[in-house]
């Protein structure tokens, strides 16, 4: 897993305020500008990259994290609304030894991502679905509706829906 | 070599780390007190400037410079003019940034650099720039009018570019024709939106004059040649990276938008990093579109169908500047007769200034546009003709024995006349029409109405030139400690999965693993001869430049195993990493050889041993290295095109409107397409997948709009509608492979394959499917859900 920076920023401006959150796991206390943007925190503050920000207005789903259990949109968060918060990035999906999650392992599997850009959005979001549905509904509609908050434009969707058919039937059988 | 790998479904050495959240986009590269650029861009579509006023601005908190067009030296210039062509007169470009004038809503007129984005967004917003406006007119037809308001005094009747081509004697086919068939068609203005948006970074090390640049981009090669003539330093001293890159569909090839001269410029001024991350709005309001183009199509034909002329007449919207010449018209152009035999043609078009965002290519390039005219047109012949449209296109077709067919006096994008080289474009008619079950149709037609829902069949069939020159390179080397094979080249990915392809082809050449080979592109530190990734050229040009790099690496390489392990060289096999004698259990592995290979001083591991000068395995009598020999396995090699080679393919669909929700559902689509042998039918098939999905948004969804003034009102991805899953249907894909001759792989490329013909497919389809309100024939896209209320409630209340 990629670690924490912690070092003092130029993005430590104006008026601030100081957010105590959980990242990944580990306790995390920082002075930040009221105005800063909960992606900019995770990417620029913490330098957890892997979050990225498509559009900026909570539409294309590329910034999503796992927020106290829920998928959410954090480039329509402001950091200082992360205050006592339990977050999850793409950076604490995969296996400690490095190897893929069963979700990342169906998308290598199913070719379903070319650029990568959006992919840790769909997966975080993905990865929320699994954990707070006793069952998936694996049909190509219900696969089509649990997505339809995250834009790709490289794939054509139809092997992300491969893909989490692929890991939603490895998942459920092993449950 | 014991398996294959070249057309087999290997998965992508990419992934991982893109899964991982690892990839290193250029907002991810951590670039020690980097500063930040924004812009302050026009809010007028067309308007002189009275003053720009910077003072309170550079007074703010963080803010380090602030550019104008005053205080750029020898950027403040009119940006090149990427490809000429005689038939524009005095081609207009942009400026790097605003003097006097802007052309466009989103134009950059004022960059400023802080030490954060914050700050840098404060202060160009309190900069006071003070415009006049002036008329404007962002209608293609309205525009080229006597009276319409110029985007540039210099160009009457706003038209950048006039041209005509002419195949074979149109003249006389006209006026023999028995039937003819006249529409007019539209196709709107849309945008690639790639989901990372447009962005640079760059460094300069004052010490050594080195100056780097991360440019998202794929041109990497052409941005480093573009640099270092701009700011006039040697090619050698402009390091142009493209790390990973989200995605480009032709967006990402122009070079420069105003971005990528003025933060080098920063970073060499202020000798700190500085990078410019284009935010949504920006990437709608300033970074290239396309596809507004107006047909007027006539087909003339004889009274059985075979259509023995055509002439086309469109107008082209190049927006604002006109700094990729002419290609997208002229792909449009050069594809207008389809894969038909069509031997007589008279196409023409005028290319129009409006002040509007710069048209450069967007995937598909001219080549959806035209394929919308010829396939209206050829349903709309078959209408008039009463003859089935599966039925009329079989009538013209080119059929495999008339290959290469030549279209002379068309000259392609490339410079060269059009050649069709090769395809089976009946067998892949016969497919679709097996796959799209055409014979139950009417039955599933019939019934679909009986329950209040209209079905309609759709059809298109598309041809699309690829694999365009001048040319690629590859390099390879066998690492002499690991094994491990890396290989060069100087295009770009930006999703495709090159790294993936190419190491296919030389695993299979030098008998490694494909995930043993290690593809490095897009860094012109790495590899610096080449062009770019657009035209679906990359697996064309660079895969067959990296092909014969591999050929000349293994013939080294059996010749040094021959030599090690003391046989003929035909008994030397390659595979699993090492060469073998044949037939036997002697080995010496590839990274054994490479060593080898390169005389040594100094034994730096057991291998190293062997390669020193008093090792009995390097006793020679003369010099280490004959006369003319190099060490290592190591080999460069280029591959150029003798023509573009041509995919083609056609789509079938089964629409569905709902006639209460005017909704379209598309139950069913199946597409055949041929791209030549494939490397990689997986990855393939992803192309394909993702065009059409952008080929649907097209045809159903997207559309830049313009409201009077020029503002793009839908500059967000709220009232853009870029389609989700729930949008997009399963697509049935079915692969001819018939191997070009253009090209020792025998690939085409595929890379636009998707998108040309899907926008055509579903109007078809939705003309069949409404027939009976008024028969209206679906001729502009997007089709919205309101196109086709009024279809149905004009019909009903008439």
């Amino acid at each position: 897993m990629k670690m924490i920076r912690n070092l003092p920023s130029a993005n430590s401006f104006g008026q601030t305020s100081k957010v105590s959150l959980t990242v990944n796991g580990t306790n995390v206390e920082k002075e930040v500008s009221v105005r800063m943007l909960l992606s900019d925190f995770i990417r620029h503050e913490l330098g957890l990259t892997g979050t990225h920000v498509g559009c900026e207005h909570g539409i294309c789903g590329a910034c999503t994290v796992i927020i106290d259990g829920k998928s959410s949109r954090s480039c329509t968060l402001l950091a200082v609304q992360a205050d006592g918060i339990d977050l999850r990035t793409i950076e604490s999906v995969a296996n400690k030894d490095g190897s893929l999650h069963p979700i990342q392992e169906a998308f290598h599997e199913c070719h379903a991502l070319q650029c990568g850009y959006c992919t840790p959005g769909f997966i975080m979001n993905i990865v929320s679905e699994f954990e707070n549905n006793e069952k998936i509904d694996t049909t190509d509609e219900g696969i089509r509706e649990l997505i339809a908050g995250n834009l790709c434009r490289c794939t054509g969707y139809a092997n992300i829906i491969e893909a989490v058919r692929d890991a939603a039937e490895k998942l459920q059988k092993k449950r | 070599m014991s398996t294959r790998s070249f057309g087999t479904r290997v998965k992508r050495n990419v992934d991982p780390k893109l899964l991982k959240g690892e990839g290193s986009f250029i907002d991810d590269l951590d670039l020690p007190g980097v500063l930040h650029a924004a812009f302050v861009r026009s809010p007028f579509a067309r308007a002189k400037i009275k003053s720009v006023d910077t003072d309170y601005a550079r007074s703010m908190d963080g803010v380090m410079a602030i550019y104008t067009c005053d205080n750029i030296g020898n950027l403040d210039m009119e940006l090149p003019l990427l490809i000429p062509h005689d038939c524009m007169n005095d081609a207009r470009t942009q400026r790097t940034l605003a003097r006097d004038d802007v052309y466009h809503v989103g134009q950059a007129v004022v960059m400023v650099v802080a030490i954060n984005r914050y700050l840098a967004e404060d202060a160009a917003l309190m900069v006071d720039v003070d415009y006049e406006p002036m008329d404007v007119e962002v209608d293609i037809e309205k525009a080229i009018l006597p009276d319409a308001p110029l985007v540039h005094p210099t160009h009457p009747g706003n038209i950048a570019a006039d041209l005509t081509q002419i195949s074979g004697d149109p003249e006389s086919a006209f006026a023999r024709a028995e039937h003819v068939t006249k529409i007019r068609v539209e196709v709107e203005r849309s945008t690639a939106a790639p989901m990372e948006t447009r962005s640079v970074a760059a460094y300069y090390d004052k010490i050594s004059g080195a100056l780097t640049v991360w440019d998202g981009t794929q041109a990497p090669l052409t941005v480093r040649g573009g640099l270092a003539s701009i700011f006039e330093i040697d090619e050698d001293k402009v390091r142009v990276i493209a790390p990973d890159v989200g995605g480009g569909f032709g967006q990402k090839v122009m070079f420069p938008h105003p971005d990528e001269l003025l933060v080098p410029l920063a970073a060499m001024e202020l000798g700190l990093p500085v990078k410019y991350i284009e935010d949504r709005r920006e990437n709608f309001i300033s970074s290239n579109q396309e596809r507004k183009q107006i047909h007027h199509i006539e087909l003339y034909a004889t009274k059985d169908g075979d259509v023995i002329g055509l002439k086309d007449f469109f107008l082209h919207d190049t927006g604002a500047f006109i700094p990729y010449g002419i290609a997208i018209a002229q792909v449009a152009s050069t594809s207008i007769a389809g894969p038909y035999r069509i031997p007589n043609i008279h196409v023409q078009f005028q290319a129009v200034y409006t002040p509007t965002v710069t048209i450069t290519p967007y995937r598909g390039c001219g080549r959806p546009q035209a394929c919308f005219a010829i396939e209206r047109a050829m349903d709309q012949l078959a209408e008039e003709l009463g003859i089935d449209r599966f039925e009329i296109r079989r009538r013209n077709l080119i059929s495999d024995d008339q290959f290469p067919y030549p279209r002379e006096g068309l000259i392609f994008a490339d410079g060269l006349p059009v050649t069709m080289d090769s395809g089976q474009y009946f067998k892949a008619l016969d497919l679709i029409e097996e796959k799209i079950d055409v014979r139950n149709f009417p039955k599933m037609q019939e019934e679909a109405r009986s329950q209040g829902k209209y079905l309609g069949l759709g059809l298109a069939y598309y041809v699309e030139g690829t694999g365009l020159g001048p040319y690629e390179g590859g390099h390879i080397k066998i690492h002499p400690i690991t094994g491990k094979v890396y290989v060069n080249t100087g295009l770009s990915g930006q999703g495709q999965g090159h790294d993936t392809v190419f190491a296919q082809i030389v695993a299979d050449q030098l008998g490694v693993n494909v995930e043993d080979v290690i593809l490095t592109e897009g860094d012109s530190g790495a590899y610096d001869w080449g062009v770019a990734t657009f035209a679906s050229r990359a697996a064309v040009v660079s895969g067959n430049a990296i092909h014969k790099t591999a050929l000349i690496v293994r013939k080294k390489t059996i010749k040094a195993a021959a030599n090690m392990l003391e046989v003929d060289e035909d008994q030397i096999e390659l595979r699993d990493g090492h060469a073998w004698v044949s037939n036997s259990n002697r080995s010496v592995s590839l990274a054994a050889v490479a060593t080898a290979t390169n005389p040594l001083r100094y034994a730096f591991n057991e291998a190293a041993k062997a390669a020193t000068q008093f090792a009995p395995a390097s006793r020679h009598d003369g010099p280490a290295l004959d006369e003319g020999q190099a060490p290592g396995l190591e080999a460069t090699d280029y591959y150029s095109p003798p023509a573009a080679t041509w995919a083609y393919g056609v789509h079938a669909a089964i629409v569905e409107v709902d006639e209460i929700t005017c909704e379209t559902k598309i139950k069913k689509y199946a597409l055949v397409h041929d791209c030549g042998n494939m490397i990689n039918p997986t990855i393939v098939e992803g192309q394909v997948m993702g065009g059409v999905a952008q080929g649907i948004a097209g045809a159903m969804y997207e559309k830049v709009e313009f409201d009077d003034d020029g503002n793009i009102s839908n500059a967000n991805f709220v009232d853009f509608v870029i389609p989700y899953a729930t949008e997009i249907p399963k697509v049935e894909m079915y692969h001819l492979e018939t191997p070009t001759p253009l090209n020792p792989l025998g690939v085409k490329g595929v890379g636009e394959a998707g998108c040309i013909a899907t926008a055509a497919t579903i109007a078809s389809g939705l003309t069949d499917a409404l027939r009976e309100f008024g028969n209206p024939k679906f001729r502009s896209t997007p089709i919205t859900p309101s196109m086709i209320h009024e279809v149905i409630s004009s019909s009903s209340s008439g």
